[in-house]
């Protein structure tokens, strides 16, 4: 059954074939999220000690679809004096990037839909772009907090893009390629093979300054409610605004998926290496501990946990001190350990540079 | 040596961690929400909500038009006027309580010689035009004849404390 269908797809034209992969990335990413932010309500909810949404379907299930409907039914406000043009395209803007990155995400072995040989390059390049949507929204918005929003934002954002370079290129000495499934493989033989443990402070400034390109909490000034309503977005209505939050949530999702491939290694299995080989040959428990998209999806899903629990958490960093974590703290960091790392490397300390 | 310290608590996010588990206790810990339209919390026999005015049980209305609550009312939400019935005692030909004025002290039901004027338990009520939040006589006596049982129950549970 599973390798007809196989055979059937690749007798496809190769565009259909890219077409297939592409709906069967965007729609569950798509998605993901709608209940990510389903489970933000309710985690945040929790470390509220509430209950969170569960009026909508079951358990509030149903809420995500609920949410999406009032925002399709609602009106596009074009405000007077803004920019017509930029200020539609500053969602697809935003949007697009977001989405486009997932390209060359492996998913499992062999499973990206486009196997780049510079995919690191490719991810940095285009998680950076998402700042132009945001840029593009606030000047095109003609209101003065949305200009301010973005500008923090764009400040912001060149700050922790540095960090987050310095963060790659960690991953990238103790790759050795610059290809997103290289970097899995690289961390393949066990547990202590992944890049978590020798990168360890490389892992921190990554997922730090990830959450601060996303514009997260507490790195979230871009939309700082107490001080200029909610930054970038603020003339944004309707389906417009949807796709910012889309587009927002499908980075978180990004990041996270990033960090899981990154440091610890994708879809490879913890359980690797460390199980005798055997077991991996019983019926479904074997499939289960063995590599695969499972324990992508697991880790991604624990980073994006990790998201929404700091949301619930700590309270907006003054801008100020977003500035000096940025420069002054994970630059210098991530500089000293490739130093480090490039000690390590020199003298091939293993198991990771052996 | 003690800045030093500061240092390495601040560059290890001791103090993040520490908010992080704080949070992630909560996060675990039992959810007390009332569900509320499912479920409700228990209710004071002393509860004040909306208005009743009672009749005793032989049908006559209490009221005695004394004016005491009108005169209590911290927030004049109260009008009564007043004239001789036929049989000679004095009654109200008109008992208007402002919903919007009043602010649910319960004076008048204290300041009520005859415990006609009483602040039932009833909180789940809506307006849906001007002028509706005009309660008169008639809807006062409406919900006292409706809730009379509830309406004695709690006061009887209420007067040992009196």
């Amino acid at each position: 059954m599973f390798d007809w269908m196989m055979n059937l797809f690749y007798s496809l034209p190769t565009v259909m074939q890219i077409l297939i992969g592409i709906q069967l990335i965007v729609i569950p990413l798509m998605l993901a999220v709608a209940y990510t932010t389903f489970a933000e309500r309710k985690v945040i909810g929790y470390a509220h000690v509430r209950i969170g949404p569960n009026r909508v379907g079951p358990r509030g299930w149903l809420q995500p679809i609920a949410d999406a409907l009032k925002l399709l039914t609602k009106e596009v406000i074009l405000p007077t004096n803004a920019n017509r043009f930029l200020f539609l395209s500053a969602p697809v803007l935003t949007i697009a990037p977001a989405l486009a990155a997932w390209a060359v995400v492996p998913f499992f072995d062999g499973g990206a839909l486009a196997d780049v040989n510079a995919g690191l390059l490719y991810l940095l390049a285009l998680t950076s772009l998402g700042v132009y949507g945001i840029i593009i929204a606030g000047w095109a918005s003609n209101s003065k907090y949305a200009l301010l929003g973005s500008l923090r934002s764009a400040a912001q954002l060149v700050s922790y893009e540095i960090a987050m370079g310095f963060a790659l290129v960690g991953v990238l000495m103790a790759a050795g390629t610059l290809n997103v499934g290289g970097i899995i493989e690289a961390q393949s033989g066990s547990v202590y093979h992944w890049f978590l443990l020798p990168l360890l402070p490389m892992f921190f400034v990554y997922f730090i300054s990830g959450i601060a390109e996303t514009n997260r909490a507490p790195f979230d000034v871009a939309e700082g409610e107490s001080e200029i309503v909610a930054g970038f977005h603020v003339e944004y209505s309707g389906m417009a605004f949807a796709v910012f939050f889309l587009a927002e949530y499908a980075n978180m999702i990004l990041i996270s998926a990033l960090t899981a491939i990154l440091f610890l290694g994708g879809w490879l299995s913890p359980f690797q290496g460390i199980l005798p080989a055997a077991v991996f040959d019983w019926p479904v428990i074997g499939a289960l501990l063995d590599h695969g998209i499972h324990w992508f999806l697991f880790k991604t899903a624990v980073f994006l946990f990790a998201f929404l629990w700091f949301r619930a958490t700590f309270p907006r960093y003054r801008y100020d001190q977003i500035m000096r974590l940025g420069w002054k703290v994970l630059i210098p960091v991530t500089i000293v350990w490739l130093f480090v790392e490039g000690v390590l490397v020199a003298f091939n300390v293993g198991p990771w540079f052996a | 040596m003690k800045a030093v310290r500061r240092f390495f608590k601040s560059f290890l996010f001791f103090e993040l961690l520490l908010g992080l588990r704080l949070t992630g206790r909560y996060l675990l810990s039992r959810k007390f929400t009332v569900q509320y339209p499912d479920e409700k919390t228990p209710m004071s026999p002393r509860f004040r909500g909306l208005h009743a005015l009672r009749r005793y049980p032989n049908g006559e209305e209490r009221c005695i038009a004394c004016k005491l609550c009108e005169a209590v009312c911290p927030a004049l939400a109260i009008t009564i006027d007043s004239e001789e019935r036929d049989d000679g005692t004095r009654r109200t030909t008109r008992y208007d309580i402002d919903l919007f004025k009043c602010i649910f002290c319960g004076f008048c039901e204290e300041a009520c010689p005859v415990d006609s004027i009483v602040e039932t338990h009833l909180f789940e009520y809506h307006f849906e035009n001007r002028g509706e939040q005009i309660m008169t006589k008639d809807k006062l006596l409406a919900i006292g004849d409706r809730f009379e049982k509830e309406i004695a129950q709690a006061r009887a549970v209420d007067a040992p404390y009196r």
